[in-house]
């Protein structure tokens, strides 16, 4: 019977008290887990938004606006950039591919998307991956749309369906396209980014409905309505794909100096970078939280082992008349709070794994936001091992205490 | 302060105490079990003496029965005995080593290596079966640990003995948690811990004081057989003089009751 086995004993003959302790410490590293993984993901997930996409042009601003406008759907553009500015990036020999996107209205909250038919082609999302459709397919006519996954779930939208669009961002519009309307031509899988809130329409609808040109009168049906040569108005932003990613910063450079118009093109990495930066605060503060809980944790295990310690005096006295050490009962109590630790990180984490597992097709199918349950990153293998160095502060506070007692009260038994 | 009683002891008796003395081969020299002069003690340095033993002397395989109302300095002569405390001024020799020489570790470990000790009242860990109780008694020390596999082939098996020597052979008992049991069946498993290894010397601090009249006498009888057997010393310390009798030697360390 070591002191490990001696300290196992113990904890099981006060299982009660010892399982709410191991429950409080399981339930602080869900949280700081939770936390942690929630946070990794969020992260990915951002960093995953936009990929594959080398360059995004707009009107001369804040780089940090443009992204946020272009990618997010947060805020409007002040300027838009001219068509001709377009075919003329478009014909630059780096570039393999344009899309342009047009932005500024809305469909009963959601933000419409006017773009063309290499949106789908050339938006990657979560390090490379294309545009599913979970239903029908691109739009074909300039009065079809496209929805992402969220707007089709929200608004129970099927393909076939009609909608009208709204002037402006705004959730509740006086102004509205009512004549016309447009079908539903496909649903995009969830793809956890603004792409699932976003309703697609081709450039040459949104601008028929703004110059109101009458549904099903005169409208031309086939790919010269919104092909390569169609003419159009400004558009708000353009995402922009080199031949050869070298010259990125060169013509990153030569569309900052245009000198027709005043536009600004941006790495859009390096500039999520910079966005997330200005977020983590708030991640920072979810750790901040996370670590609060395991403190607490901490707390309990230590009180948890100093409340039983008086009435245990007598049982250190006979281990130390047995010929236990000061040393040996040191280690009795702080084995006993390792295990109320460690017992706690197990259970946590199988707790968690146990949860993401249950919610994961949930939140996939949802949401399209996936919590890998397995394996856990480095970064929290580290937090776990400080968990664990937090029950080992924990429990030295009752281990040198009773180390005191048993230098002090020897063989002699206070009853 | 000090008064040693007549002597009880018998030619028969001096004979038992030599064999046991020459039994053990690892100190050849008849070192006593325990060797005391002009020994004092106070827990701290401004407050009076509650030991002065001028003389104090254990031998190896004696039964000594001492004496002593409570304040006699009983329980500083026991700590002091068992390493526990370390005297003031004196020599203090256990099995012949000077007890107060070694440092603290190596004190606990000549504790479970030398001696078996019974307290008055709960003996045994709550959260441990009876047999674990008894096995805790060699799990601080190899050497008890050697001594109780030579003896019965294991140490659990030896555990299992002895408590059937003490009476308690009842199936399945053994795996009961020891706050089951009466206070007379706690108070055997205690002896069995004490006597598991058979350590050199056998400590019992008024072990008989929760029991009733017939039980503390059956109690008693037992602990002398079973120390007899392993060849222990016994140094058994109660105020119930009428437990005297069966012991080597007793000795007060009472100075009002001497008087």
């Amino acid at each position: 019977m070591n002191i490990p086995s001696l300290a196992w004993h113990s904890l099981w003959h006060r299982r009660a008290t010892a399982g709410l302790v191991v429950l409080s410490i399981a339930l602080s590293v869900v949280l700081l887990l939770g936390v942690e993984r929630i946070r990794a993901q969020a992260r990915a997930s951002f960093a995953g938004t936009l990929s594959g996409t080398d360059l995004i042009v707009g009107a001369r601003g804040s780089a940090v606006n443009l992204l946020l406008y272009s990618v997010f759907r947060i805020g409007d553009a002040t300027n838009g950039v001219s068509w001709a500015s377009h075919l003329a990036l478009r014909q630059r020999p780096e570039v393999a591919w344009t899309v342009p996107l047009s932005l500024g209205d809305s469909h009963r909250g959601f933000p419409v998307l006017g773009t063309d038919r290499g949106y789908f082609e050339h938006y990657r999302h979560a390090g490379g991956q294309r545009l599913e459709f979970a239903a029908g397919g691109v739009f074909d006519d300039r009065f079809e749309a496209v929805l992402g996954a969220e707007v089709a779930r929200r608004l129970g939208y099927r393909p076939g369906d009609r909608l009208t669009l709204a002037h402006g961002a705004g959730r509740v519009s006086f102004m509205r396209h009512a004549d016309k309307p447009f079908v539903v031509r496909g649903i995009l899988a969830p793809t956890a980014t603004p792409v699932d809130r976003t309703v697609h329409v081709s450039l040459a609808g949104l601008e028929a409905v703004h110059e109101g040109w009458p549904a099903g009168r005169g409208a031309r049906h086939g790919p010269e309505a919104h092909g390569e040569h169609a003419k159009h108005a400004a558009v708000t932003a353009i995402l922009v794909g080199l031949r050869e990613q070298v010259q990125v910063l060169h013509l990153q450079r030569a569309i900052n100096e245009f000198e027709h118009e005043a536009l600004l093109a941006i790495l859009p990495s390096l500039t999520m970078q910079q966005l997330w930066d200005l977020l983590a605060v708030g991640e920072n503060l979810l750790l901040a939280v996370g670590v609060l809980v395991v403190v607490c944790g901490g707390l309990a295990t230590a009180t948890a082992l100093l409340t039983g310690l008086n009435e245990r005096r007598r049982e250190m006295a006979i281990l130390r008349a047995l010929g236990a050490s000061p040393r040996a009962i040191f280690g009795l109590v702080l084995g006993e709070a390792l295990l109320l630790t460690v017992g706690g990180m197990l259970v946590g984490v199988l707790l968690l794994q146990a949860l993401l597992l249950g919610a994961l097709p949930l939140l996939a199918d949802r949401v399209g936001f996936a919590i890998p349950a397995w394996p856990p990153s480095p970064r929290e293998a580290w937090l776990l091992v400080g968990v664990c160095g937090a029950g080992l502060c924990a429990g030295l506070v009752p281990a040198v205490r009773v180390y005191r007692q048993s230098l002090a009260d020897g063989m002699t038994i206070r009853l | 302060m000090w008064r040693e009683l007549e002597p009880m002891t018998t030619a028969v008796d001096t004979d038992r105490r030599m064999v046991a003395r020459s039994a053990d081969g690892d100190v050849p020299t008849a070192s006593p079990a325990v060797l005391i002069e002009g020994l004092r003690f106070r827990w701290r340095r401004e407050q009076p003496w509650v030991l002065d033993l001028p003389h104090f002397e254990l031998a190896r395989g004696e039964r000594l029965f001492l004496a002593g109302s409570s304040g006699s300095g009983k329980t500083s002569l026991l700590s002091m005995i068992t390493g526990i405390a370390r005297p003031a001024c004196g020599t203090l020799r256990v099995l012949g080593t000077p007890l107060d020489t070694l440092r603290g570790a190596a004190r606990d470990r000549f504790r479970a290596d030398h001696f078996g000790i019974v307290f008055q009242l709960f003996n045994l860990l709550p959260y441990l079966s009876v047999l674990d109780n008894v096995l805790l008694g060699c799990r601080f020390s190899p050497s008890r640990t050697a001594a109780a596999t030579a003896r019965g082939g294991s140490p659990a098996a030896e555990a299992t003995r002895l408590l059937a020597r003490l009476g308690l052979a009842e199936p399945g008992l053994h795996r009961r948690p020891a706050t089951e049991l009466s206070v007379g069946q706690q108070q055997r498993v205690a002896a069995a811990r004490a006597l598991i290894g058979s350590p050199p010397i056998v400590i019992a601090d008024e072990p008989t004081s929760a029991l009733d009249g017939a039980r503390r006498l059956e109690f008693l009888a037992l602990l002398l057989e079973e120390v007899g057997q392993a060849g222990s010393a016994l140094l058994f310390v109660s105020h119930d003089r009428a437990l005297a009798r069966d012991f080597d030697r007793e000795v007060c360390l009472d100075g009002a009751e001497s008087a």
